[in-house]
């Protein structure tokens, strides 16, 4: 009893804030130590091989990473960043969010605004001001939510406030009243599809149908050069290592073990004295924070942003990538993003027409044999 | 326990009244439950059984009447947290535990300890709390299980582990919907011995079908029919009482 | 009144002075001619006009004048063939000439032998009322006998005589006015208001513009109240078939809105047999695609319940992710069938055109039939569920799953044919759908937010409430558009169902009581 004890004592409540007790030593226990050698080895192939490969080792090398690669690379980071927020509040918490390309697209936006303002006169109408768009629309001034825009650090603080203050206000609406399960995920679409339509208007002043593109530079350093490309990479990938000890930290400690309980007898919590809105609100609005941090990385490395990024069936996606790789795993949502991105960049090249089909099919399988995803068929195995 | 605890009962209904769509599923029912006391409620399907403990918990709110807890909690005002943080404890009809979670950790969730947001992020069991679980494991006979997964107890072993998660709240009074419900005989005996240990530190509110159970731990039973208090008394007054054999024993 | 008789008689044949001064004369001989055969209302004249504003009138120096027709020429007096000759020139004409010759003719054809063309030809004129033709039609008007049609030329009339010299004419024309509300009756009143001098007149006027004002503004609101039914009556044709598989079995389908997809293209299939096989027939199309629609539809739904939704029952979030990959397979597979582009769908004869209720308002018979179409699909389900032994069946399903087995219900064989139902039901709104908007393979995906917001607003398992919510969503829709815009009115409305949801998560007409807990 006493071993038993101990052992669940080092493992649990290793988050200890605000001040952290001894943080190395709770991180390392946080996995397994080949998860932990994973973890760690995907991270510096990521973030310091693939930059000697790309920059350092002429194109003609069969070791080289062609800018193709790293584009393609640096998105699938970003939205295995989002599949992992999205398991957070899916795969612990329960509740199946079919609007979190809203959140990931919020980010993007407070970034690219950002990215318009730092064109300059180097636009298609050379205004010094105004975004390219505006002066199409002939507006002849920035309205005043974009004040201030031209400040990254403004910005910045907006990719993460724009998507957890959406998510918190939401939220504290939808998990007051108990909204739960299909219909909270109806809910969400429903405030995708508006925040769709709203985008997409040209007076709304986010650059309508087209949105945001031709960006040039980011804090001075221009997006067409490779260096700039491949250091938004490696931050990518140092986002996406962020996230995973972070979630992995909260889901490990007594937080964590609360918010599974609400997952599985929401009731039983509530009779157990805990109020879940406040552990679901903070769990909620911390997984669109994550979103709109990746949607922010991936705009530049993208080079577009636009309102279909909000369409009901972005979201939709971004839960089978969590279902393929397997919920509630952390790592699996991360494999699951991975996976199906790559096959979709390489089907819509080689064979347009069978990739919706393979989605489709995808989702069925998914669903109907493969409930804990890829990461459950080696843990069934592993027993 | 509390050295606070109020003199006077510890639950005092007072006409209490619910009604769906016209249906009066509590019709101004009363009840009192002294402290230490365990109290069986008994009574057909439908009587209100699960209403008044709906009413008790928070999930209903009364259309009519008083419902208080100890004499500074209006049970009628408060949530369903606030309520079990004030000691009430409910253990449903049908076995709810985290099933995902180790016996263990059902229990750690439970525990008696400050349950906000913040303050569980950075929470970490001392060692009170630690003997505090073990010395319920040992209560509810489940300390050489308290790693397992709870999925895999047996039924009888999910039914004591939810009472076990009742226990560690360190509840004023109890509230147990069928404890023994799909038991076996073995079971069941332990189960009565377990809830007649509690009585006296706790209040005991047990609603029961079993009548065999009833009587092996029954003191002071309370019939209730149709949303209404028919009868009280000890078991044998009660089962004297003409209206009583009329709508329920004498089936 | 005499002098217009004389005018009339004066005036009445087309003579070869006349003809000659229309061919041969100065601007302002052949303009007075022009207004002379107007006046005399000689139906005779129209061809001749006709030929003249089509460059089809010939005429030399001198001789007779010609009217090409054809390739031949005749002669534009007797009518009778003529050689082709030298000298011969086409008549030109000038813009103004052109419009006096237009005006004229719609004045000739007042005296035309069809009714309908009279009709026709009294409506034209109120367009843009000439004062100048005001001869012809009271000469028309001392003809008619058509009741209809004396009417219209009366409000003719009465706008042409709006700036009569005589004060009594000029009260009359607005008396009439009054009584004929429409914007045309709106513009001119006002527009003499601004002028007259008379001040009895000014009263009288200003009463009627302020009459018509009120009847047109009645108008407006019929037609709102009227357009926010039609888009009520799409949602909720949408949104029965959802209100089975969603609101009474619980099942959340992703692929509904395609399953009205496949209705519409059912549609467009019989509607492409009928053209290629029975085109004599085609008018009744519809009757054969509205059992076509439904049975594909169900088929589908069918299909979908026994390899997906039949699997996954009591688990909604894995029901939803499974029935949305049906829904993206659904979609490539009618694009790689038909094509990504629209098809289109056309309506039959009867539906085309509408009907006038008001003045300056037209209902389309489409979005009638469409009204119509949805209460008897409304019916169809009212009864189908609470008068029949299916009905009975499916609501013990559903609302006690393992009793109803313990009873001898066959459960899935129940659940299969309420899902067919619900799809056929979807089917049946597609095919309504295709009448008044494009048929895609994206069809669907406009419907799926707004189908499921309807049944989640209206409580779910309630038809009542989803009528409500589809008719009032429809209406606050249409009301706010004018307002709003419609991108906006759509969001003020989704965001109104999100916070009304917060207050009433059971929807419009819930249910209190343990019942809505389980």
């Amino acid at each position: 009893m006493a071993t038993m004890t101990r052992r669940l004592l080092s493992l649990g409540g290793n988050l200890s804030w605000p001040q952290w007790k001894l943080p190395g030593a709770g991180l390392r226990t946080l996995f397994p130590r080949w998860t932990w050698a994973i973890v760690l080895g995907g991270y510096a192939v990521l973030a310091l091989l693939v930059p000697v490969l790309n920059l350092a080792v002429p194109a003609s090398s069969a070791l080289h990473v062609s800018d193709y690669w790293v584009a393609l690379g640096g998105k699938i980071l970003c939205y295995a960043t989002v599949a992992l927020a999205m398991d957070l509040v899916w795969g612990y918490a329960g509740i199946l969010s079919l609007g979190h390309g809203l959140f990931f697209a919020l980010g993007g936006y407070a970034m690219g605004m950002y990215l318009m303002r730092a064109i300059g006169s180097d636009g298609v109408y050379g205004d010094p001001v105004l975004p390219d768009f505006m002066v199409f629309l002939d507006w002849k001034a920035l309205p005043w939510y974009w004040r201030g825009s031209n400040s990254f650090l403004q910005q910045a603080a907006m990719v993460i406030l724009a998507p957890s203050l959406l998510a918190f206000v939401f939220g504290w609406f939808a998990f007051r009243s108990r909204i739960r399960g299909v219909y909270f995920s109806i809910i969400t679409q429903a405030l995708t599809f508006a925040f769709m339509l709203l985008f997409f208007r040209n007076q709304t002043g986010f650059g309508g149908n087209n949105g945001f593109t031709d960006f040039k530079r980011i804090l001075g350093f221009p997006l067409a050069n490779p260096r700039t490309r491949i250091v938004l990479f490696a931050l990518s990938a140092t986002l996406l290592l962020l996230a995973l000890i972070g979630c992995r930290l909260l889901v490990r400690s007594k937080f964590g073990r609360v918010l599974t309980a609400i997952r599985d007898a929401e009731d039983r919590v509530r009779f157990c004295g805990y109020d879940p809105v406040g552990f679901k609100l903070f769990v909620w609005t911390l997984s669109a924070a994550i979103c709109g941090i990746a949607g922010a990385l991936y705009v530049p490395q993208v080079g577009i942003i636009n309102p279909s990024e909000m369409s009901p069936a972005n979201s939709v996606e971004i839960a089978i990538w969590v279902a393929v790789g397997g919920r509630g795993t952390l790592l699996g949502p991360i494999l699951g993003a991975a996976l199906i991105n790559g096959a979709k960049s390489w089907l819509t090249v080689a064979a347009p027409e069978l990739w919706l089909y393979a989605l489709g099919l995808l989702f069925i399988v998914v669903t109907r044999w493969l409930p804990d995803g890829v990461l459950g068929l080696f843990r069934r195995e592993g027993k | 326990m509390n050295l606070d605890t109020p003199r006077g009962p510890v639950l005092y209904l007072d006409g209490v009244t619910v009604s769906f769509d016209g249906f009066k599923a509590l019709d101004s029912l009363s009840l009192i439950v002294e402290p230490g006391e365990l109290r069986c409620i008994i009574g057909p399907n439908g009587a209100g059984k699960t209403t008044m403990m709906d009413v008790i918990t928070g999930k209903t709110r009364p259309d009519a009447g008083e419902a208080h807890f100890g004499n500074s909690h209006d049970l009628t005002r408060l949530s369903e947290p606030e309520i079990a943080r004030a000691g009430i404890g409910r253990k449903f009809q049908k076995p709810t535990i985290f099933k995902n979670h180790t016996v263990f950790e059902n229990l750690e969730v439970a525990l008696k300890t400050d349950k906000r947001v913040l303050p569980t992020l950075r929470s970490e069991r001392t060692p009170e709390q630690d003997a505090r679980i073990d010395e319920v494991l040992g209560l509810i006979g489940l300390r050489h299980k308290a790693e397992r997964k709870a999925d895999l107890l047996s039924h009888g072993e999910k039914q004591w582990l939810e009472i076990g998660m009742l226990l560690v709240q360190d509840p004023r009074l109890l509230l147990l919907d069928e404890p023994v419900a799909g038991m076996s005989d073995e079971e069941t005996a332990r189960t009565g011995e377990l809830l007649e240990s509690l009585a006296g530190k706790h209040s005991l509110v047990v609603v029961e079908h079993d009548m065999h159970f009833v009587e092996s731990i029954a003191r002071k039973v309370t019939v209730l029919h149709e949303g209404r208090l028919l009868a009280e008394g000890t078991l044998e007054t009660v089962r004297e009482d003409p209206r009583v054999i009329d709508v329920y024993l004498g089936r | 009144m005499t002098a217009l008789l004389t005018a009339v008689v004066l005036a009445l044949a087309l003579d070869a002075s006349t003809l000659d001064k229309l061919a041969r004369g100065s601007q302002a001989e052949r303009a007075g001619a022009v207004s002379a055969l107007a006046a005399a209302g000689d139906a005779a004249a129209a061809p001749l006009l006709r030929a003249l504003v089509e460059g089809r009138l010939y005429a030399g120096p001198e001789g007779p004048v010609l009217i090409e027709e054809g390739g031949t020429l005749r002669d534009a007096l007797t009518g009778a063939p003529a050689a082709p000759r030298d000298d011969l020139e086409k008549v030109v004409i000038n813009n103004r000439m052109r419009r006096s010759l237009d005006r004229a003719l719609a004045a000739l054809a007042l005296f035309a032998a069809q009714p309908a063309e009279r009709l026709a030809a009294a409506r034209a004129l109120q367009q843009e009322p000439d004062p100048d033709l005001l001869p012809s039609v009271e000469a028309a008007l001392q003809r008619e006998k058509d009741k209809q049609i004396r009417e219209a030329l009366l409000t003719t009339q009465a706008m042409l005589a709006l700036s009569a010299p005589e004060p009594a004419r000029r009260l009359a024309a607005v008396e009439q006015l009054r009584r004929v509300p429409g914007s045309t009756s709106k513009r001119l009143l006002t527009q003499r208001l601004a002028v007259e001098q008379d001040p009895a007149i000014a009263a009288a006027l200003k009463g009627a513009v302020g009459s018509v004002e009120d009847s047109l503004q009645r108008a407006d609101m019929v037609g709102l109240l009227f357009s926010g039914l039609s888009l009520g009556s799409v949602l909720l044709l949408a949104a029965l078939g959802l209100s089975i598989t969603f609101g009474l079995m619980g099942v959340i389908n992703m692929a509904h809105g395609e399953l009205l997809m496949i209705g519409a293209y059912a549609t467009w299939l019989t509607q492409s047999l009928f053209r290629n096989w029975a085109p004599q027939h085609f008018g009744w199309y519809l009757v054969a695609a509205v059992p076509a629609s439904f049975l594909a539809a169900a088929a589908v739904g069918a299909l979908l319940e026994v390899t997906v939704v039949r699997k996954l029952y009591g688990r909604p979030l894995e029901t939803l992710l499974a029935t949305f990959g049906a829904s993206l397979l659904l979609m490539q597979a009618v694009r790689s069938a038909f094509g990504a582009q629209n098809v289109e769908v056309a309506n039959p004869e009867w539906m085309s055109g509408g009907i006038t209720v008001l003045a300056g308002l037209v209902l389309p018979w489409n979005r009638i039939v469409i009204l119509l179409f949805g209460s008897f699909v409304l019916l169809l389900v009212w009864v189908l569920l609470s008068r029949t032994r299916l009905g009975l069946l499916v609501r013990a399903v559903t609302q006690n799953r393992q009793r109803a087995a313990g009873l001898g219900v066959p459960t899935p064989r129940i659940d299969l044919l309420a899902f067919a139902l619900g799809s056929g039901i979807a089917g049946l709104g597609g095919c309504a759908l295709s009448q008044i908007g494009n048929v895609g393979p994206e069809l669907g995906q406009g419907f799926i937010v707004d189908s499921f917001m309807v049944v989640v607003l209206g409580g779910v398992g309630q038809l009542a409430g989803t009528i409500t919510a589809a008719a009032g969503l429809g209406i606050a829709n249409k009301l706010l558009e004018p307002v709003a815009g419609a991108v906006l009115a759509k969001i003020v409305v989704l965001v109104f169902i999100i916070l009304f949801i917060q207050r009433r998560p059971q929807g419009l007409f819930a249910l209190r009581g343990r019942a809505a807990d389980d």
